[in-house]
C-alpha cells in the first residue's frame, strides 16, 4: 500500500504547544533567602519520610537545632553545585547544634540516589521525598528549594534556585547564635547585610 | 509520511536535548502509545544547541525557543480508510539558569486520514 494512501494534510492538522508547564516562577526570579523576624516565621511542616538506612525521620527531631532542609534531585544541575556546599556547612558546623537535612525529590528512589550521594561524598541525612512532601513545603516547583528552620522548629528563610554559598553561610551564622545576633572576633555584634533594611 | 510537531519552550527556560551532555540529565523524548492504522518509525529530533550555564561547567546540549519533532509514519498495508490518531507521549526536564523543574510527560495526539 502507497504511503499516499495518508492524507497529505497530516502536517497542517497538527498543532501542538508544547508549552512548559508548572514553571510558576519567571526564569530570573530566583528568590535569596531573607532571615525573617522571629515574629514572622510558621512552624516546619512535619513529615515522615525515610532515610538511606531505612530509619524513619521527623522534621520535629531536629527541634533544638538549625537545620538546613535542601530538596534536590539528582538530575538538577543547580543541585550539584549546592551540595557540596552543604556537605562542607555539616562538618564545619555539626558540633554547633546545625544539621543539614536532604530530601531527594527523584521518582526512582534510593536506586538513583545512593550512588549520586556516595559521588558527592554526601556527609549528612538524606530521605526521599514525595509529592505530599512537597505539597507541604509550598510545592517545591523548582529545585533546588532549601529552608533554614530554627532551633524551635520554624522556617526562618527560603532559597529558591540556585543561591550564593555566603548567603547561606550568614543565614546559618546568624540562626545558630542566641537571638540572631552575631560577634565578631572583637566582640562587636554585627548583622549579615541581607537582614538590614534601610527601608 | 513525515508529521512534523512544534514545539514551544518559555523564554528563558531551556530542555534538555534528545542527547543530553551528561547521563544524569533527563533527555527530551517523544514515545508513542497508540498509532491505529500507522506503523511508526523513527522520531527525528533537530540539532541540538550547546550552551553555557551557571551551574554547569561544560555547555550543556539543550533545546531553546521553537524547534520541530518529525514523526515517521508508514501506513500498514491493510489500513481501513477514514480518520484515526495516534496518541504519544513526550517527556521533557526544563530548567533556568539557576533552578530545575520536575520532568514532565505530557500526551500529544496527531490526528490523520487514511484515504
Amino acid at each position: 500500500m502507497s504511503p499516499l494512501r495518508l492524507s497529505t494534510a497530516i502536517t497542517a492538522a497538527i498543532f501542538l504547544g508544547c508549552f512548559l508547564q508548572g514553571c510558576t516562577s519567571g526564569p530570573h526570579t530566583v528568590r535569596a533567602a531573607t532571615v525573617k523576624a522571629s515574629k514572622d516565621r510558621r512552624d516546619a511542616p512535619e513529615f515522615t519520610l525515610k532515610d538511606a538506612d531505612g530509619k524513619t525521620v521527623h522534621i520535629a527531631d531536629y527541634r533544638g537545632k538549625v537545620v538546613l532542609l535542601d530538596f534536590f534531585a539528582t538530575w538538577c544541575g543547580p543541585c550539584k553545585i549546592e551540595i557540596p556546599w552543604f556537605t562542607e556547612m555539616e562538618r564545619k558546623n555539626k558540633d554547633r547544634g546545625f544539621a543539614v537535612l536532604g530530601v531527594s525529590m527523584d521518582d526512582e528512589g534510593w536506586e538513583v540516589v545512593k550512588p549520586f550521594l556516595a559521588e558527592l561524598n554526601v556527609n549528612y541525612r538524606v530521605v526521599i521525598g514525595n509529592d505530599e512532601t512537597a505539597q507541604l513545603y509550598g510545592g517545591v516547583d523548582a529545585l533546588p528549594t532549601t529552608f533554614l528552620i530554627d532551633t524551635s522548629g520554624k522556617i526562618a528563610a527560603v532559597h529558591v534556585g540556585l543561591a550564593g554559598k555566603k548567603e547561606f553561610e550568614d543565614g546559618i551564622e546568624q540562626l545558630l547564635q542566641p537571638g540572631g545576633i552575631r560577634r565578631d572576633a572583637s566582640n562587636r555584634m554585627s548583622l549579615p547585610a541581607f537582614a538590614i533594611r534601610t527601608k | 509520511m513525515q508529521a512534523k510537531i512544534p514545539v514551544t519552550v518559555k523564554v528563558g527556560y531551556h530542555v534538555n536535548s534528545n542527547t543530553p551532555s551528561d547521563d544524569y540529565l533527563i533527555p527530551l523524548k517523544l514515545t508513542w502509545i497508540s498509532t491505529g492504522a500507522l506503523e511508526a518509525g523513527a522520531v527525528t529530533y533537530p540539532k541540538p544547541s550547546l550552551e553555557k550555564y551557571e551551574f554547569a561547567e561544560k555547555p550543556l546540549s539543550v533545546y531553546t525557543g521553537n524547534f520541530e519533532l518529525v514523526a515517521n509514519f508508514k501506513v500498514a498495508a491493510n489500513a481501513p480508510t477514514g480518520p484515526g490518531a495516534a496518541v504519544g507521549k513526550l517527556r521533557y526536564q526544563a530548567c533556568s539558569n539557576k533552578a530545575c523543574y520536575q520532568p514532565k510527560t505530557i500526551e500529544i495526539t496527531v490526528p490523520y486520514q487514511v484515504q
